[in-house]
């Protein structure tokens, strides 16, 4: 059984696949609205996360199909000790796909082993979150009309953000690829992900504190948000918060057609007087994630024979 | 036991220096009632030094973890004082319930029913990780 576990589980052949399939939803709506008539998404969310279920399910909505699930651990049998193995097998006779998000790494791949239609790993803890890598490289693909041949600058919190990492694990497999990472000295990308992703795809990449310096390279600033959380001390986070906040001033030297990304939720990292600039793409990005999702979801019932 | 010659039993051999103790604690030797010895250090002429460990027992033994802490060894299988095959051990593709991933946010740490699984994910440098939550096993 197919299911979405780690943006890697596809290959770059599939993920266009899915890129094209998104492009003639959004052309296309009307002839979408029925495709998944009398199936059904479960979405089991063990920790809250109302953003992406509800991109889910206006995805499986938008298909024709229903919607069964819950939103947090404690309305669900989890609550009562079940395990996410026998969870897997019990939705399997309920639903025809499972989006999955859970606070521990690796529940929705346990899911996937013991479920018997798809598995769609919605966010499990801080490892992955495929559907959102998808999102960005839809956003990616629309704003530019390729995936290649980008230099791609990542900035504020590379060490813990999880989407930093998936997304750059998705765009070491194209051609041309360079990748700036802008971020705090406490902050930085893991060394791992430097070295088993970037150098061993031969990516080139630069690491710098400042934003300023590398902006008029950037095709695409994929921000993150600083958070307080992250530092040891408040003094540390107070002295370099601002540094990694988005303002218009900040953009004087960026290109004509930069694309400004951004995962959301967004705090203050990204100015509000940059969201009226042609060059703010991360509304757009929220859109395209149901794109993706609904072609995902159609990907994959067709995969499992239920549709 | 004369630690020179085992009548049935398995020698583990060419060791790297130092990886015998850790060797005999994966493959759960401590158990076994049979006389087993971990020879630490032996001069050797290809390797400077090594370890040996020695199984005065038929038992079986899993080879998977053998290859995993130390592919570079080789098994000797002895019947009736006689050496009847001698391997060495490839590197495992996966290994099951030898190495238990320690990230407390691994979906292991919460569901005591799962298999612990390490999944081999980079050969070149000898690099296995948790099957669920990719933390690096050492
Ligand atoms: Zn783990």
């Amino acid at each position: 059984m197919r299911s979405l576990i780690d943006i890697l589980d596809f290959s770059v052949d599939e993920l266009q696949e899915l890129i094209d399939t998104a492009n003639d939803i959004i052309a296309h709506p009307e002839s979408y609205s029925e495709r998944c008539r009398g199936r059904k998404l479960a979405t089991l969310f063990f920790e809250p996360s109302t953003r992406t279920r509800l991109s889910f399910e206006a995805a499986m909505y938008e298909l024709g199909g229903n919607v069964i699930g819950f939103a947090e651990a404690k309305s669900s049998s989890a609550a009562k000790g079940e395990s996410v193995a026998d969870t897997a097998r019990v939705i399997s006779c309920y639903a025809d796909i499972i989006a999955m998000r859970h606070p521990k790494e690796g529940a929705p791949l346990v899911a996937a082993m013991n479920a018997s239609i798809p598995v769609i790993n919605a966010g499990d803890g801080g490892h992955n979150h495929p559907t959102q890598t998808l999102a960005d490289l839809l956003t990616i693909y629309r704003e530019k009309g390729r995936l290649d041949h980008l230099t791609v600058g990542f900035c504020g919190d590379l060490k813990f953000g999880r989407t930093v990492h998936s997304l750059i694990n998705a765009l070491s497999r194209y051609e041309g690829i360079k990748v700036v990472l802008i971020s705090p000295e406490e902050l930085k990308l893991p060394s791992y992900v430097k070295k088993d992703v970037l150098a061993a795809n031969n990516i080139p990449y630069v690491q710098t504190t400042d934003l300023e310096s590398v902006m008029p390279e950037l095709d695409i600033l994929y921000m993150t948000r600083v958070q307080r959380e992250r530092f040891f001390n408040e003094e540390d986070y107070l002295r370099l918060k601002d540094s990694y906040i988005l303002t218009p001033e900040r953009l004087w030297n960026a290109k004509e057609d930069l694309s400004i990304l951004h995962p959301l939720p967004r705090v203050n990292e990204i100015s509000v007087a940059i969201d009226d600039d042609p060059r703010a793409c991360y509304f757009k990005q929220v859109l395209y994630g149901k794109y993706m999702r609904m072609a995902l979801i159609l990907k994959l019932l067709k995969e499992a024979g239920r549709i | 036991m004369n630690i020179d010659s085992i009548q049935n039993g398995i020698v583990i051999d060419h060791i790297t220096a130092g990886q015998g103790m850790r060797l005999y604690d994966l493959l759960g030797l401590e158990k076994l009632d049979c006389s087993v010895a971990i020879i630490k250090n032996v001069v050797s002429g290809k390797m400077g030094k090594k370890d040996i460990i020695k199984i005065d027992s038929g038992i079986h033994v899993n080879f998977d973890v053998i290859g995993y802490v130390d592919p570079g060894a080789t098994v000797n299988i002895i019947r009736d004082g006689k050496l009847v095959e001698k391997r060495t051990i490839d590197m495992p593709e996966t290994l099951t319930n030898v190495i238990f991933c320690k990230n407390p946010r691994c979906i292991t740490s919460t569901e005591q029913e799962l298999k612990h699984v390490v999944k081999l994910t980079d050969r070149k440098n000898k690099v296995y990780r948790c099957l669920y939550c990719e933390t690096k096993a050492n």
